[in-house]
């Protein structure tokens, strides 16, 4: 039973590569995939390993690139599409959304689309609004696509596994600024099935909802909430669409109160889904209305310290838990 | 010589005036004992008598606006043109804030929200005034307004930006879990003061009343305390009960059940915030429980008590005198067009008071089997929330126990209760003989707010023919 | 300023445009060479099934016209009478396991391929027994079993997904080829640039095949395309472009016929051209009032079914008569089909909720 510790970027390298040991009709697609290792060596090697016919760098041209992929995966391959941020994946979302969610459907069951599209998305650091879009709630709103949003290297191995072997096309969106992150993972091969959330840390005060780097913070951010003497329950729901519901509920049912933290916009964001679940299932629960923390309703801009004022923090977060415990 | 004349305090309760109509005009000459304005104050409309004399030269204030005792109101002079800038001006920096706290705190209002007090409301009469009329130099303070009759408050204190004031409407706000939690626990969460925002009644609101009655000012948790950390401006209930000084006799402490605390915080609060009276009559029985003798003659499956056929009597008094029927809310008397009798039955833990609905559509059968069964499920404690919960009157009967007479403390929100003692035999007067009889007293225990002494004793007049000649039921 | 060397004449030169052949009505007497070598490689039976089936996609979408006026069919409906060359002579020209998408303008495409009448025009009614179970209609024809991507509602959806056969051909070292239909307009949509780029760059046996029926939509061609000549595009990607009589039953083989055994060989794309034309609206929808009637009466007597009926007959291979009888067989086939239709049951509620995700 050994363990290695890798990189979070290290971590996805695996799955692929496990993943295309095991399967010959998987590939991988992407705009510097191949001779560059990766826009952010994700793919460190694999040109190497597995030769050209099967690390694939493609022009710029994310519509052009994922339709291919659609049509592959409907003659018997089974495609990763790497975007190199999920900004551009929108170049691309006509043929997401019109081909990769519903030909199944529209075929009358005679199509599936077994495809990953994959890569970073949300904020980095200072790139500004048209780099910074976080897409998840975009995708997750159209039915035949799933929608995977990993907070640490365990789960992105396992879900990008996962997500490869899943007949369905799965979006999984990645963060650049966890990709640095070093953890302790298994070596033998596991996976993480999608649509289970995990609860990260058991708490009894507030449940709080987070996924991606925002459930990383929280992770990071015990000691200040232990400091103000709120006892967190930290939920990932890992998987945006399907969600994990039950998990949720049996939170709520222990804490009764709620703050849900995402990274991106409030107006129809995850949370606002996550909010109406919760409140369709646990309303005796609830002590108190569900407090939402989100990106501010502007684009991100490039001065650090705006764009530092229009994402969550957790301070923020801590005053939504404070509310919610009725301590302000 | 000009000067400032302020609003005064006109009796030793008042807080704040309302300038209704002024008996004069700006430029009359006024005279001592003259009447310069009509002021309503917390009691009544009440003319303002001057003391000095002089031409009225301004009026800082307009009819209808409330301000606080002591702030000014008209700019008085000797001579009728001489100026009065300098009077303006001394007026302008003593002008009140915006209206007087609706409900004044001891804690900054920027402490967020919620950690609400209960009402003064219970404790208003208890609590000393507060100062009469300020010299006008002073500024208005914001002293607490006394409420005028004691009211049941349902809001307790505005809360800071998050949330909004507890609106005025009179409707009980409470979450869903702590209202899941108070059921659970068979409290009577509608007469719970909230320490959420808008007064909502949250989960430590309901934890803190069984806990211990104490309405819970802030979290339970040991942590910082909001900016206030003021005590609670409890009534007497709240404080525990001082231990006896000097040496104790053996004695052994027994740990109270949810519904002894339950019972314990109703009746005192009942018996605190209600003015009760009892209104009592000797009744005789001998028509009714030969009219049950009858029934059982008839009937013989059917079982049927005395109480049952109490109940039902009294349901149809109720409907000729809904005015029993009633409750009192704050600012209205509700009247309740179904008879729905609570009657108490007695646990292990405790007295509880199930509720059979629609009286005055029932028959006694039906009357019966109810009460059998839920007197059963009481004794099991599983009476389920719709089945205590309401009520519009209550009996309580001790009869079985020998009680000669007693009196029974009102259900709040209730306005009245029936204590119903037992049966005795003794001589009674008939004709102009003694024979011996049978007599039961009952005992109307009535709400004063709204429930009179005459429509109490009428009530017991209809109940108590219908009891002697117990076919007027069918009236 | 002065047009610079890169100016549009000198590019025309430069790039080498095709010679397209002057549009002609077929007949013994002016066979070419390579027409000739078809008729000799097709034999009569071949040719006259293959008429029979020019006959059948006509009459079925003369009946499609019929039922959607009687409301059997709703929504949009897109009608390839008038091409029915272009995807007959093509289709013949390839295997069952070659890959085929097309626009929404399917129909033809799907009848050429051999797939048969009844679940066709079942899906148009939407019913159960329709080749895509009536979840997809007019516009989305799918067949697993004949290799047919679709039927894209989207205008060049079907460019990059046909492109991707082609990668999954090359990648599994087949030599199956992928054929992708779309009208000029497409070519405008950028999806059709980037798909060609990356055909051309990683050699991937797609054969895209433009049916330029001199309208997109109600807008005439040269109102939307900078080129005339649209094989230019071809020479833009550094593949093959090769202008077809769209009208032409052989040409349209013949030239399919050796584009793919050339790609078959060594793989790597190609773009027809084929220049037809459309005789109703874009779609049912459209009055068409953007056509003179002389301008369509002129090309009825280019009618691709007229050609090869009369050349049949030239070359005795088929009778007027029998022409006539093989007509009333189409007309049949299509009346049943609709009967078929017409009787198959509506699908199952539960099919609403089916098919979102696979297992």
């Amino acid at each position: 039973m050994g363990t290695q510790t890798i990189f979070f970027r290290e971590a996805l390298n695996q799955a692929m590569v496990e993943e295309m040991e095991r399967d010959p009709a998987v590939f991988l697609m992407g705009e510097e995939v191949g001779q560059y290792n990766g826009a952010y060596k994700v793919s460190l090697n694999m040109l190497d390993r597995f030769g050209p016919r099967r690390v694939v760098d493609t022009p710029i041209s994310e519509n052009g690139f994922t339709g291919i992929a659609i049509g592959a995966a409907m003659t018997g391959l089974r495609p990763i599409v790497e975007f190199m941020s999920f900004n551009f994946a929108l170049v691309a979302f006509d043929q997401i959304v019109s081909n990769a969610a519903k030909t199944l459907y529209m075929s009358g069951g005679q199509f599936p689309i077994p495809m990953v599209l994959r890569g970073p998305g949300g904020p980095a650091a200072q790139v500004a609004a048209q780099h910074s879009n976080v897409v998840d709630s975009l995708f997750a709103y159209f039915p035949g696509l799933k929608v995977v949003s990993p907070s640490t290297a365990y789960d992105a191995k396992g879900l990008l596994k996962s997500a490869i072997r899943d007949n369905n096309p799965v979006v999984f969106i990645e963060n650049e600024m966890l990709y640095g992150l070093k953890e302790e993972l298994p070596e033998e091969e596991y996976t993480v099935p999608i649509g289970e959330a995990e609860v990260k840390v058991q708490g009894s005060d507030v449940t709080v909802i987070a996924y991606s780097r925002m459930a990383h913070m929280i992770q990071g951010a015990l000691e200040e909430f232990a400091k103000e003497n709120i006892s967190v329950e930290l939920v990932d729901p890992r998987t945006i669409r399907p969600l994990d519901v039950d998990t949720i509920a049996a939170s709520v049912a222990k804490t009764h109160r709620v703050v849900i933290l995402e990274e991106g916009h409030r107006f129809c964001g995850v949370g606002a889904q996550i909010a109406d679940d919760i409140y369709s299932r646990c309303f005796d629960d609830l002590d108190a209305p569900i407090v939402r923390v989100t990106h501010t309703d502007n684009p991100l801009p490039y001065a650090k310290n705006i764009e530092a004022a229009s994402l969550p923090s957790p301070a923020q977060v801590i005053q939504a838990a404070k509310q919610v415990l009725y301590r302000l | 010589m000009a000067m400032l004349l302020s609003m005064p305090s006109l009796s030793p309760t008042m807080e704040t005036g309302v300038i209704t109509t002024w008996r004069k005009s700006v430029g009359d000459h006024i005279d001592v004992g003259e009447v310069l304005a009509e002021i309503e104050t917390d009691k009544a409309v009440m003319d303002y008598e001057m003391a000095d004399e002089g031409f009225i030269r301004a009026f800082l204030v307009e009819p209808g606006q409330e301000v606080p005792v002591g702030t000014p109101i008209a700019i008085l002079s000797e001579t009728a043109d001489e100026d009065i800038s300098e009077t303006e001006q001394q007026a302008k920096s003593q002008a009140p804030a915006a209206a007087p706290q609706p409900k004044a705190q001891d804690q900054p209002p920027a402490a967020g929200n919620g950690s609400g007090q209960p009402p003064a409301a219970p404790a208003a009469p208890q609590q000393p005034a507060p100062a009469p009329a300020q010299p006008p130099a002073t500024p208005p303070q914001q002293a607490q307004q006394a409420a005028a009759p004691p009211q049941a408050q349902q809001a307790p204190a505005p809360s800071a930006a998050p949330a909004p004031a507890a609106p005025g409407d009179g409707r009980v706000r409470i979450s869903p879990f702590a209202r899941k939690l108070a059921e659970q626990q068979g409290l009577n969460w509608q007469s719970l003061q909230g320490s959420g925002p808008g007064g909502r009644i949250v989960a430590r609101d309901i934890e803190g009343a069984i806990a211990g009655g104490a309405p819970p000012a802030q979290a339970p948790a040991p942590q910082a305390q909001p900016a206030s950390g003021a005590a609670p401006q409890a009534p007497a209930p709240a404080r525990a009960a001082q231990p006896p000084s000097g040496p104790l006799p053996p004695f052994e402490d027994l740990p109270l059940s949810m519904m002894r605390k339950v019972i314990a915080r109703t009746m005192t609060q009942s018996k605190q915030t209600v003015p009760h009276f009892q209104t009592s009559r000797k009744v005789r029985v001998e028509a009714f429980l030969e009219l049950r003798e009858q029934l059982k003659a008839q009937f013989p499956d059917v079982r049927i008590s005395i109480n049952d056929m109490l109940i039902k009597a009294c349901a149809v008094a109720l409907r000729k005198h809904p005015v029993i029927n009633s409750q009192f809310l704050d600012d209205r008397i509700r009247r309740f067009n179904t008879v729905d009798v609570a009657v108490a039955v007695n646990t292990d833990d405790g007295l509880i008071t199930p509720v059979v609905r629609n009286v005055e559509q029932k028959g006694f059968a039906q009357i019966a089997t109810e009460v059998r069964a839920l007197a059963e499920k009481a004794r099991e404690r599983k009476l389920t929330p719709e089945e205590y919960q309401g009520g519009t009157f209550t009996i309580s009967n001790m009869g079985m126990f020998g009680v000669t007479e007693f009196n029974a403390i009102i259900n709040p929100p209730q306005a009245a209760i029936l204590a119903v003692a037992g049966v005795m035999r003794e001589p009674v007067v008939q004709g102009d003989d003694i024979v011996p009889g049978q007599t039961m007293m009952i005992t109307l225990s009535s709400d004063h707010r709204v429930i009179d002494g005459v429509a109490a004793a009428e009530f017991l007049a209809t109940l108590s023919s219908i009891i002697e000649t117990p076919l007027a039921m069918l009236m | 300023m002065t047009p610079t060397s890169s100016g549009p004449k000198n590019q025309q030169e430069r790039a080498k445009p095709a010679v397209h052949p002057a549009p002609k009505l077929l007949s013994v007497k002016n066979l070419i060479r390579r027409e000739k070598d078809v008729l000799d490689m097709l034999g009569r039976d071949k040719l006259v099934e293959m008429f029979h089936r020019m006959m059948l996609i006509r009459a079925f979408e003369q009946r499609c016209e019929q039922a959607y006026q009687q409301r059997k069919i709703g929504g949009f409906l897109h009608l390839y009478i008038g091409q029915e060359a272009v995807a007959v002579g093509m289709l013949a020209a390839v295997r069952e396991d070659d890959y085929v998408s097309t626009s929404y303008r399917d129909h033809g495409i799907a009848l050429a391929m051999g797939i048969p009448p009844e679940p066709l025009m079942a899906e148009l009614f939407g019913k159960s027994t329709g080749i895509s179970r009536g979840k997809g209609g007019s516009m989305h024809f799918y067949s697993k079993e004949k290799n047919l991507l679709g039927g894209h509602g989207i205008v060049g959806g079907q460019i990059p997904v046909g492109t991707g056969a082609a990668f999954t051909a090359r990648y599994q070292e087949t030599d199956r080829v992928s054929m992708v239909f779309f009208g000029e307009g497409a070519m405008q949509q950028g999806v059709f640039h980037e798909s060609a780029n990356i055909a051309a760059l990683w050699q991937l046996p797609c054969i895209y095949v433009v049916e330029n029926n001199q309208y997109a939509m109600g807008t005439s061609f040269e109102r939307t395309s900078a080129v005339s000549d649209l094989t230019l595009r071809a020479q833009g990607y550094n593949m093959g472009g090769y202008p077809v009589d769209g009208m032409n039953l052989l040409e349209c083989f013949h030239v399919m016929h050796d584009v793919v055994e050339e790609r078959r060989k060594h793989p790597g794309p190609a773009l027809i051209e084929a220049k037809t034309y459309r005789y109703r609206g874009h779609s049912i929808s459209d009055p068409a009032n953007y056509r003179v009637k002389e301008e369509v009466e002129g090309y009825q007597k280019v009618d691709p079914i007229e050609q090869v009926r009369r050349l049949l007959a030239e070359l005795k291979w088929l009778s007027e008569d029998d022409s006539k009888d093989l007509e009333k067989q189409a007309r049949k086939e299509a009346v049943d089909a609709m009967q078929y239709a017409e009787e198959s049951p509506d699908p199952d509620l539960s099919e609403r909720d089916l098919h979102v995700y696979a297992d």
